[in-house]
């Protein structure tokens, strides 16, 4: 509690006590009212005085406004020990609701606190420590285990293990080594590191993120704002309505007394706090918890969206699969092993940087021996010729079979292949493919539990692409496809879609920005240190994992729900409340205990969201 | 120019009205407050900008007396 809370709190108390004490005295008529004033005024004078400033700004229909008529408006009607009962709950519920609302700010913010305090920089031959901002790129700076990476550079020395959890919401951590990147917000855990500072601290990747945290909450979602619109046209219709109840029933059925008790019950209800309180709060503690695990959302229009969303598109390149070529299936003709037939693939394509024969050496496990090879020939679009021990070796595709006179066999797997022969008789065959991501099944199969239809565009072949996508489970596929090619099949797709539903594009952020800006959401995976991705998308997921978009979908629908849960019961219970209050049958002290209960199931249930359910 | 101050409000629906007030300010271009992350947005042009704060803390005031804009 802050000194300000601290003071309401004994000022409560001590009105509180006074109250009782009064309740006990034998006083009778004017004189126990003037004493009843005293508690009422200790506790309420400075909502009295706000009250007084709106009406002098012209503010008016606030909630001190509204308090300080229906208490003034009691005390009138001889109703002391009430109007000090209303003021005294008033409070207790203004404070709560800034006690845990705080609190719900400060833990939220807690766990989005990735900013390092300081920086280990190495200055003519001693260690200084400085504010991370102060460092300049190409400076060294040493990052101790325990401590965070103040900055993105690359590692000049040491060898260690990163974990970052704070970027990525995963718990396996990442081991670096010199020449490796270290990004800003991850904890070094094991050796002590010297890094080479590559960008400012305002360019780092904690920085870009703790920015985008920050403002995601301004940017409101239509709840908020449906929240905002409301509350300026309920709290004057309440008041008129008050009004009315006050003058109107009186002048044909009298009871002028009874009459404008009930209408000071209105005033009391008429509060929106419980709805104007709960609706940013879950948008933040969504958005906050979201990204505990990894998943950037940048405002709350986006998380609305996500929730809304019955159409995923996926490009299959780094997003469904690992974007990296491995050899899925090595098929030998009849008299050679299948890692012979690897050996020698490996061994003529030694020579070679293509990706394809750092796969091929990767499969085979061994660092070639050179020695073994001579005579090595790239031939352009082809594939290789080469000596290996001796005996001539072929490597490449049909096209080059074909012109050497040799029999190759195709496989009727998808993917590159690789035909391997030896001495001029075919080896037999390596399919080497973009392989899927282990999770990448698992996840698609989640969101068609949760109703979603899927579809992915690739520029890969349609061959290729077909056999991915039977293989996830993927709805529908399309292959061969240019950039233009996907941005029309997104505008189709978007016209399609269910009325109201979101359509969401998943990319790996690289060269597809014109797609993610024309969805309604775009996501962009594996971005950590991808600036461009994190400019484009409307929600980020820090690391690969295909699962976490069917997790921030879970995530956006839960925090969407309750919000729904949080407008129903706080309309509900005033609608009520304003209803028997009107009949006579709910008091000043049931009002109060309706506006100031809700408010606080409201708040609880809105800090829910903050939990994450896997 | 968009610059963000660290506010200091402890009622959501007074920063809704405070930057309902902000934004309909002469010389404010585009301003949004997060009650949750306690903070203000202001655009306005670079030449006025200076000025337009001044406002911009009279209007805040103005709806919600104990706020706190640091500058």
């Amino acid at each position: 509690m802050n000194k300000r809370q601290k003071r309401t709190l004994v000022r409560i108390l001590l009105a509180g006590a006074l109250f009782i004490a009064l309740c006990l005295l034998p006083a009778e008529g004017t004189v126990r009212s003037a004493l009843f004033l005293l508690p009422y005024l200790l506790v309420g004078y400075d909502v009295l005085k706000k009250a007084a400033l709106g009406i002098w700004h012209r503010e008016l229909f606030d909630e001190s406004f509204l308090m300080t008529v229906a208490t003034i408006g009691a005390i009138l009607l001889g109703q002391c020990e009430e109007s000090v009962e209303v003021m005294l709950f008033y409070q207790i519920g203004e404070l709560f609701q800034s006690v845990a609302v705080g609190k719900t700010r400060k833990s939220i913010a807690a766990l989005m606190d990735i900013r390092p305090d300081t920086a280990n920089v190495e200055r003519d031959g001693q260690i200084v420590t400085v504010e991370p901002e102060q460092v300049q790129p190409g400076e060294v700076l040493v990052v101790r285990p325990g401590e965070r990476v103040p900055i993105d550079g690359v590692v000049l020395e040491g060898v260690s293990s990163l974990n970052t959890s704070a970027l990525t919401g995963e718990s396996l951590p990442r081991d670096v080594a010199p020449g490796d990147e270290a990004l800003s917000g991850c904890v070094n855990i094991t050796g002590a590191l010297r890094i080479r500072a590559e960008k400012p601290f305002g360019e780092s990747t904690v920085s870009r993120i703790l920015e985008l945290v920050e403002h995601s909450s301004l940017k409101k979602s239509r709840a908020e704002q449906f929240i905002t619109r409301f509350a300026r046209v309920y709290t004057p219709a309440v008041c008129a309505a008050a009004l009315l109840l006050a003058v109107v029933p009186p002048l044909f059925l009298g009871g002028w007394a009874d009459w404008v008790s009930r209408a000071l019950t209105f005033l009391v209800i008429s509060c929106p706090c419980a709805l104007v309180i709960s609706i940013p709060l879950s948008f933040f503690g969504g958005i906050g918890g979201a990204s505990r695990a990894g998943i950037l959302v940048k405002g709350g229009t986006d998380l609305e969206a996500l929730a809304r969303t019955k159409t995923v598109v996926f490009d299959k390149t780094g997003t469904l699969t690992k974007g990296v070529f491995e050899v899925s299936s090595v098929q030998p003709a009849p008299g050679f092993s299948a890692q012979r037939v690897l050996e020698l693939a490996a061994l003529a394509e030694s020579y070679s940087n293509h990706p394809i024969s750092r796969s091929l050496r990767e499969a085979y496990g061994q660092t070639p021996a050179l020695a073994r090879v001579s005579a090595a020939e790239e031939l352009a679009g082809k594939g290789v010729l080469a000596r290996v021990d001796g005996r001539a070796v072929l490597a490449g595709n049909a096209r080059l079979m074909e012109e050497n006179g040799i029999a190759a066999v195709s496989p009727a797997l998808p993917g590159t292949v690789v035909f391997v022969a030896e001495g001029g008789v075919f080896a037999g065959s390596i399919v080497i493919s973009d392989l899927a991501k282990p999770t990448a099944a698992q996840a698609v199969a989640a969101m068609r539990e949760q109703g979603v239809r899927t579809v992915m565009l690739t520029g890969d072949t349609e061959k290729t692409a077909q056999a991915v996508g039977t293989a996830l489970g993927i709805d529908e596929t399309h292959g061969s496809l240019l950039p233009d090619g996907k941005v029309e099949h997104v505008e189709r797709l978007l016209d399609e879609k269910p009325p109201k539903s979101a359509l969401a594009f998943v990319g790996d952020g690289i060269n597809d920005a014109p797609v993610l800006s024309r969805a309604d959401v775009g996501i962009a995976m594996g971005a950590m240190g991808s600036d461009a991705a994190i400019e484009a998308a409307d929600v980020v997921l820090m690391d690969d994992d295909p699962l976490k978009i069917a997790l921030a979908m879970r995530l956006a629908r839960r925090c969407m729900r309750i919000v729904r849960q949080n407008i129903v019961l706080a309309l509900g219970v005033k609608a009520a409340c304003l209803l028997l209050g009107a009949l006579g049958a709910a008091g000043l002290q049931a009002a109060i205990f309706a506006d100031v209960g809700v408010m606080v199931l409201a708040v609880l249930n809105a800090i829910r969201t903050l939990r994450l359910s896997r | 120019m968009r610059k963000t101050f660290r506010i200091e409000v402890d009622c959501a629906n007074c920063a809704a009205k405070m930057e309902t007030a902000v934004k309909k300010l002469d010389g404010v271009t585009d301003a949004a407050i997060s009650f949750m992350s306690q903070k203000l947005v202001v655009e306005a042009p670079d030449e006025r900008f200076d000025r337009v704060m001044k406002d911009v803390v009279k209007a805040c005031r103005r709806v919600e007396p104990d706020c706190e804009i640091h500058l």
